[in-house]
């Protein structure tokens, strides 16, 4: 069969590429500018051929907690948002962790703090990357930079958060949310039947074969101290397990660089642009694209900065993932940040200037 | 679970079928009720409700197909005490679950067990737009007016002058606002098929609960729309009374201003 090639905006491609992944359900809430995932799946009508669900829920707080039950019950379910309303999620997206239920949270991120501006950021970084709500968690988090991406990301997000039982998320922000690209549409996989989903997910509450088997209860409550640390002890060696086996990146002309930018997101396909103006100028500049914003690269960033002379982080924030870098180099080698902030995207020229600083 | 709890080892070293023939048995409990101590208060009404539901389910044949979602508050354990699967929800949240779950397995028996902080406080949103949208879903609301687990504080349902943690001296209605009949509310919403209040002190009053439970799991059954079933309660323990006076007081003052039977019946 021949590919199926659409141009789309990234929020289109989400919403094409949920129905195409044998997603069983999508709960969301409209906010800018991200509201055409959902707008997307109302017009698709995938509860007619695919048999998904799509629901506009009264909030993000019921769209994450839609997704809690959802997930809990075996079923591969998803929600979007923007910035302001993951902040409302923060709760659920606990509750899932502690609980070990599986779900899929886009973020098409927009500027803050608060209700900020409805232009590009990536100032999420840090909730997304350390949990975001109580308690100690981690959310896998897959960070697109194309609309290829996004659709490609979609099944790889449910994929990993079926594999290790955990929320999963993708870090989009408005560029890619919002700008066309051409892109090939993922193949079409069938929604899993209940045997196959009672296969998958024992441990789902749907009451499933229940004559044959204990209750299932999916629940984060723990009221015995002993218990609960064993509890977070679990969850933390399964998140080590995720450090060592689910890292992915991209690397762009590293072998010859001596300086390297380290960008994620839009930021990196800006960046690639100044790396070439730079490659121009007789700079030797490489781009280093973290695809896992959690887990971090952080072993492969060490390696590649022992042959170094400095790192420049390119990030639409303040200056959040330059502490990871920072991190994993550990002084070996200095570590800048440049970011623009309030909804500017940078410029290509402003990150060739930032390179001559190092 | 200690030997003294299990039941088939008493201390007299018989077992129950010594004790209970099967010609002399008139009652026993569902067997979806498990064999574990309750840790309700004595006179509390969750135990009775529970114990009502699990009948319900079992009477409809539904115990592998039932999915119950559990509140914060007093009933955060309700699924150590019934053999289902079940779902513990963030505070006030069961009804999102309940959607989630209710619409991804539609052959699926799903209900929420809900406080009155939990469902007519922090849940408000959700809980009016779970049965607004006529969810097939069954909401059971326990309305003790007092926010029990975390010891006593005023609740949405608190009645005027009535004394908890949070208002010492009485709810005042200039100080607290007024107690919130959001049963009465969601009798108003197109969604719902079926709301009704009632009470668990009597037997009489047990067997009317158990009917309503029965036509609320039945109504979300047949896709009739949202069902909302609310059960005043007692809490001895948080209204400081003995479980009798407990009762008494809830017959004079709760069923005063809670009006107990059905708000509304699409049938």
């Amino acid at each position: 069969m021949e590919n199926e090639i659409l141009l789309l905006k990234g929020n289109e491609a989400i919403a094409h590429a949920a129905i195409r992944c044998g997603c069983d359900g999508y709960f969301g809430y409209p906010i800018t500018p991200q509201s055409e995932v959902l707008e997307t799946l109302s017009v698709l009508k995938p509860w007619e051929t695919t048999g998904m669900v799509v629901l506009q829920a009264e909030s993000e707080v019921a769209s994450i907690n839609m997704l809690y039950g959802g997930g809990g019950s075996g079923k591969r379910v998803m929600t979007s948002s923007s910035s302001v309303g993951i902040a409302l999620m923060q709760e659920g997206i606990s509750y899932m962790a502690g609980a070990e239920v599986p779900g899929l949270i886009v973020n098409v991120q927009r500027g803050g703090p608060g209700l900020g501006t409805i232009q590009p950021s990536q100032s999420d970084y840090n909730q997304a990357t350390r949990g975001g709500g109580n308690g100690d968690y981690n959310v896998i988090v897959l960070a697109p930079n194309s609309v290829q991406e996004m659709a490609d990301f979609v099944d790889l997000a449910f994929e990993l958060s079926f594999k290790y039982r955990n929320p999963a998320m993708i870090l989009s922000d408005g560029v890619i949310g919002q700008m066309m690209e051409k892109v090939v549409l993922p193949p079409f996989k069938p929604r899993r039947t209940e045997e196959e989903i009672a296969r998958e997910c024992p441990w789902a509450a749907n009451g499933h074969g229940l004559k044959g088997r204990r209750p299932n209860i999916i629940t984060s409550l723990e009221m015995d101290p002993v218990e609960m640390e064993k509890k977070n002890l679990h969850l933390q060696a399964k998140y080590k397990e995720i450090r060592e086996k689910e890292v992915r990146y991209e690397t762009t002309s590293c072998d010859d660089a001596d300086i390297l930018i380290v960008a994620f997101g839009s930021a990196s396909r800006i960046s690639l642009k100044a790396m070439e103006t730079a490659r121009k100028q007789g700079l030797k500049v490489g781009l280093f694209r973290p695809i896992t914003l959690w887990p971090f690269p952080e072993r492969e960033i060490r390696e590649m900065a022992r042959h170094l002379k400095g790192i420049l982080t390119v990030e639409i924030n303040a200056g959040q993932m330059v502490f990871d870098v920072r991190a994993a180099v550990d002084g070996s080698v200095p570590v800048r940040h440049f970011g623009r902030l309030g909804g500017i995207v940078p410029d290509p020229d402003e990150i060739v200037q930032e390179l001559y600083k190092l | 679970m200690s030997d003294k709890n299990h039941p088939e080892k008493q201390a007299s070293g018989l077992t129950r079928a010594d004790i209970i023939r099967p010609e002399n048995l008139v009652y026993q409990k569902p067997e979806l009720m498990n064999d574990v101590n309750m840790h309700y208060c004595p006179g509390c009404s969750h135990g009775v409700v529970h114990k009502l539901i699990a009948e319900v389910i079992e009477e409809m044949g539904m115990a592998d197909k039932t999915i119950g979602i559990s509140p914060v508050g007093c009933a955060v354990f309700a699924y150590r005490y019934l053999d289902i699967d079940w779902q513990e929800a963030a505070h006030g949240r069961a009804p999102a679950l309940a959607t989630a779950c209710k619409r991804l397995w539609p052959d699926r028996l799903v209900f929420t067990y809900q406080g009155d902080g939990d469902l007519a406080c922090i849940g408000t949103a959700e809980t009016l737009h779970a049965l607004n949208r006529g969810e097939n879903i069954t909401i059971i609301f326990i309305n003790n007016a007092i926010y029990g687990m975390t010891g006593g504080q005023m609740a949405p349902t608190t009645l005027l002058g009535m004394k908890t943690s949070t208002c010492p001296y009485g709810r005042d209605p200039k100080l607290h606002g007024f107690p919130l009949k959001i049963t009465e509310l969601a009798a108003q919403l197109e969604g719902t098929a079926y709301v009704t209040r009632q009470s668990v002190h009597n037997v009489a009053a047990i067997r009317k609960a158990k009917k309503a439970i029965r036509h609320a799991f039945e109504n979300s059954m047949q896709g009739k729309g949202s069902n909302l079933v609310e059960i005043v309660s007692t809490c001895s323990s948080g209204w400081k009374m003995s479980p009798i006076k407990a009762n008494q007081w809830m017959e004079e003052h709760m069923l005063e201003f809670y009006h107990l039977g059905d708000l509304k019946d699409k049938d």
